[in-house]
């Protein structure tokens, strides 16, 4: 009986010494997965906000992403005025309104195509649309663009790099 | 026990074909803008009406001033300059004059002389009021009847061009599209074909021509026009038939403007393209017949093995 | 220790040493197949057919593609297309199975379905076989990343996007799977492992799992009708063929099942040949472009219906009745709570219409699903993706409701 009892606690011993290896393994699998330094590395874009026209709608790159960055007009910045929250969605440089998002749909990550006679977003995939800030105009979205981390330099945008603007949008809950 | 077999086959067929109809013939009709093809008759473009004289045309063309532009190379008349300055100076490369005459359209041709955003249906782009001009500078005349010297140049360019059954397939397109739009797959550039070089320093320097010219090009075109080694499959033929056609149809406000070819011209265009991006279509054809015949043949054995054994089972 | 004899032949050389007049008899001369089935029940072997197709043709693709993002699609367009003799009918074979499989696999199931052969004991070879659909789910979108054409980066990254839960907003996961912020080399090196190794291996399992579990229940036939097989197949070998209600599975239903096989190659083969287009979207043969989305995004036809399930709702509630769709099929045994085991036609009205409705309800899904979400099309789409959530949730009330016929 002793025996055989002790058989049984050495049978389970074995498995759990076998477990713990099995889950050490399961963590070097998890890791190997993992984006690459040289991917996390490459990961900043700086743009030159003087180069922008009004109302004009430019695609940059950041990460693999496109990056819509479109300076407000006098007419886009009057509408966005009436809404406490499509304000804050823009970003002032050197006295300048821009939206500058993440130019994916939030819904599914599809691209929106900027609409210039009714200046705002229509994302193909799912029917969205977005207005000129970025904010949500027609479901299915769950939220405005999401906006980049960023840190204003003189007239420059850096992003990738987290500036107290950013920081505070972030507080406010405006981007994820 | 009555046979079920036919009935339940017939369920099946009928679901199958009514989803693949709603997923395939339907939805792409939803999806898709139709577009009639209006057979490359460019009802717009006013008919020449005159019966021009190939030698007063020839002097009309070097006289006006087109080979300050435009090389000819059959008439030994070269480029001003290279295809890369050239696409510096006018966005485009201008096109060698020797065949035009044979692969675009008469009517084309004539009003393109007269008003170039007109017939490359670009005047969207080319507001005179605003002071956009297009790089081709239009023929005012040499003070003679106007349409009388155009249909004389018209002629001089058809006089000079080789007879339509010389036309290749690969000419056609160079012709038409290949200043804007590289083949890949068929070593084909914006200043043409590849050659293969001994020293990679060469063919660096060969590349470096290219982006270049795809500099110029994409400022002038808005973007850089899209390599297309694989249309035939990506789009289809009446797709780029009618695109080819009138740019304007499917994408308005597109840069790309209206080429001009004749009908016989497209058939050979969209050879090539086939070339290109369905190369093994004849094989396809040929193996596909015999496969199905094979196929058939193997059906029936089955079927007559399967009575064989099944004739004691009854 | 066995005890060996001089072979005979090399037949009993192999039969000393593996058994294999045993093995014969168990899997092929004696595996006892009742009488009273139609074509359909040819399904299975017009799938393992299909499925070797698929595996002949990747390995001469195998060959030649490049799996990396600058290549990829030229390994395939190029090399594959042009270059390599016949590479053109592989990957045409390779594609046009890969989407019939799936026509034969909406067959397969809604046969089981109709005649109730996920009943009385056969529970685990139907939900084998669910796992194998899911199998090949995911074998299918990791192999139309492959070609790295437009399709296959923006369904690349509409789908790996549904792990970020919605709200959860689980964007670490998604980069995770990826590798990387967007679709990039590191998923396309990944997905080129599932779909050529890991998936292919676990779909082989499977198979043989799916097999194991019709051995001892024996395939069911059209009336549900419980057979004493014993006492039929003895009848069988003393020679009254024509009385017993069973059959060997060869040559006897396997002759049945080739002149099934032979009919369907004629239709794939034409398809390979003169119709692929269905198979082979155009839109993947623009390359990948990681800044321009198609004009329409759409997958591939078998993944329409549980795509329309996701569409209309808002993110949250689009990926909870999304996961239901995917998981609910797996538990049809359970929710099914009848006593009776027949075709759906004869077990009363409720459960007909509810087979029925199903069937029409799904091609409406998938139909819905291409379809631009826009005006009419969008509200079908909504009223047939509640109608769906409520037949499930309606199944285990209206079969328990049902009588014993």
């Amino acid at each position: 009986m002793e025996n055989n009892s002790r058989r049984g606690f050495m049978g389970k011993a074995f498995g759990a010494v076998a477990a713990v290896g099995a889950v050490g393994s399961l963590v070097a699998m998890k890791k190997s997965l993992d984006p690459l330094p040289s991917v996390k590395a490459a990961g900043f874009t700086t743009l030159d906000m003087s180069m922008y026209e009004e109302g004009l709608m430019i695609t940059e790159k950041w990460r693999g992403k496109p990056i819509f960055v479109l300076k407000q007009s006098s007419e886009m910045l009057t509408k966005a005025k009436e809404n406490p929250k499509d304000i804050e969605r823009l970003i002032e440089v050197a006295g300048s309104h821009y939206m500058v998002c993440v130019g994916l749909c939030t819904h599914l990550g599809c691209i929106p195509a900027f609409r210039p006679e009714s200046n705002d977003f229509k994302c193909a995939c799912h029917g969205g649309e977005f207005d000129a800030s970025g904010a949500v105009q027609m479901l299915p979205p769950p939220r405005g663009f999401d906006i980049p981390p960023f840190r204003i330099d003189g007239n420059k945008l850096v992003l990738g790099e987290a500036g107290p603007e950013w920081q505070a949008m972030k507080d406010n809950g405006i981007t994820l | 026990m009555k046979n079920k077999e036919p009935l339940i086959l017939a369920v099946v067929i009928f679901f199958t074909l009514v989803t693949y109809y709603l997923v395939e013939p339907y939805a792409h009709h939803v999806m898709h803008k139709h577009v009639e093809s209006e057979h490359f008759a460019y009802a717009d473009l006013p008919a020449i009406t005159k019966t021009g004289n190939a030698e007063n045309g020839k002097e009309l063309v070097t006289n006006a001033g087109c080979t300050g532009c435009h090389s000819i190379d059959v008439a030994g008349m070269p480029a001003p300059m290279d295809a890369v300055m050239a696409a510096q100076s006018y966005g485009v490369n201008p096109p060698d004059l020797s065949n035009v005459g044979v692969i675009l359209d008469a009517k084309f041709l004539a009003d393109l002389i007269k008003n170039p955003a007109h017939a490359l249906n670009v005047e969207h782009k080319f507001d005179v009021s605003k002071g956009q001009m297009h790089p081709m500078v239009p023929f005012y005349g040499m003070g003679g009847d106007i349409d009388q010297e155009i249909a004389d140049m018209v002629a001089y360019l058809q006089s000079i061009a080789i007879s339509p059954d010389e036309v290749t397939p690969a000419m056609a397109f160079e012709n038409a599209c290949g200043r804007c739009h590289a083949v890949g797959y068929e070593k084909w550039t914006q200043i043409g074909t590849k050659p293969a070089f001994k020293h990679e320093k060469d063919g660096l320097a060969f590349d470096i021509k290219v982006m270049e010219y795809q500099d110029s090009l994409k400022a002038y075109m808005g973007k850089l026009p899209p390599d297309l080694s694989m249309y035939i499959r990506s789009r289809n033929e009446h797709f780029i038939s009618t695109l080819v056609e009138n740019p304007q149809n499917h994408l308005a406000g597109t840069a790309m403007p209206r080429v001009g070819v004749t009908a016989e011209s497209m058939d050979k265009i969209i050879e090539h393209m086939e070339n290109a991006g369905d190369t093994k279509r004849h094989e396809r054809e040929a193996i596909g017949k015999n496969v199905m015949i094979y196929i058939v043949i193997f059906a029936i054995f089955a079927l007559l093995w399967k009575k064989q054994v099944w004739r004691d089972l009854h | 220790m066995a005890h060996f004899t001089k072979a005979t032949s090399v037949k009993d050389w192999l039969d000393q040493r593996l058994a294999v007049n045993k093995l014969e008899k168990v899997m092929m001369s004696e595996y006892w197949i009742p009488k009273n089935i139609n074509f359909l029940w040819a399904m299975g072997m017009v799938l393992v057919i299909t499925f070797v197709l698929l595996v002949v043709s990747g390995i001469f693709l195998l060959m030649y593609y490049v799996p990396t993002t600058a290549e990829a699609f030229n390994s395939v367009n190029y090399t594959i297309m042009r270059e390599v003799d016949f590479g053109w009918l592989w990957r045409h074979v390779h594609g046009v199975a890969a989407s019939v499989v799936f026509l034969i696999i909406y067959i397969h199931m809604f046969t089981g379905i109709y005649y109730g052969s996920y009943k009385k004991g056969r529970e685990l070879i139907w939900i084998s076989g669910m796992l194998l659909f899911i199998t090949f789910s995911a074998e299918a979108f990791s192999g139309y990343m492959l070609p790295w054409g437009q399709m296959s980066y923006w369904a690349g990254m509409v789908i790996t996007n549904l792990f970020s839960g919605g709200s959860l907003h689980a964007d670490g996961l998604v980069e995770w799977i990826r590798g990387d912020y967007v679709p990039a080399q590191a998923f396309l090196g990944r997905f080129f492992m599932l779909h050529v190794l890991l998936l292919p291996l676990a779909i082989m399992g499977l198979i043989g799992l799916h097999f194991g579990a019709l051995r001892i229940p024996h395939v069911n036939n059209q009336d549900g009708e419980e057979i004493d097989f014993d006492k039929e197949s003895k009848k069988y070998l003393d020679g009254d063929k024509a009385g017993s209600k069973v059959m060997r599975f060869a040559n006897d239903f396997m002759s049945k099942d080739m002149m099934v096989v032979g009919i369907f190659l004629i239709f794939f083969f034409y398809l390979v040949f003169y119709n692929y287009g269905f198979a082979m979207d155009p839109v993947n043969f623009d390359p990948a472009d990681g800044l321009k989305t198609p004009t329409h995004i759409y997958p591939e036809w078998y993944f329409l219906w549980s795509y329309e399930i996701l569409r209309p709702f808002n993110i949250d509630l689009g990926l909870v009745l999304f996961g239901f769709a995917q998981v609910i099929f797996v538990l049809l045994p359970f929710l099914d709570r009848s006593p009776n085991t027949c075709a759906a036609n004869r077990r009363g009205k409720a459960f007909s219409i509810w087979f029925w409705l199903m069937l029409v309800n799904m091609i409406v899904l998938t139909a819905m699903g291409k379809l631009p979400p826009e005006g009419i099309f969008s509200t079908i789409g909504l009223v047939a993706a509640i109608v769906f959530v409520v037949q499930w949730l309606a199944l285990p009330i209206i079969t328990s409701m049902e009588k014993k016929v």
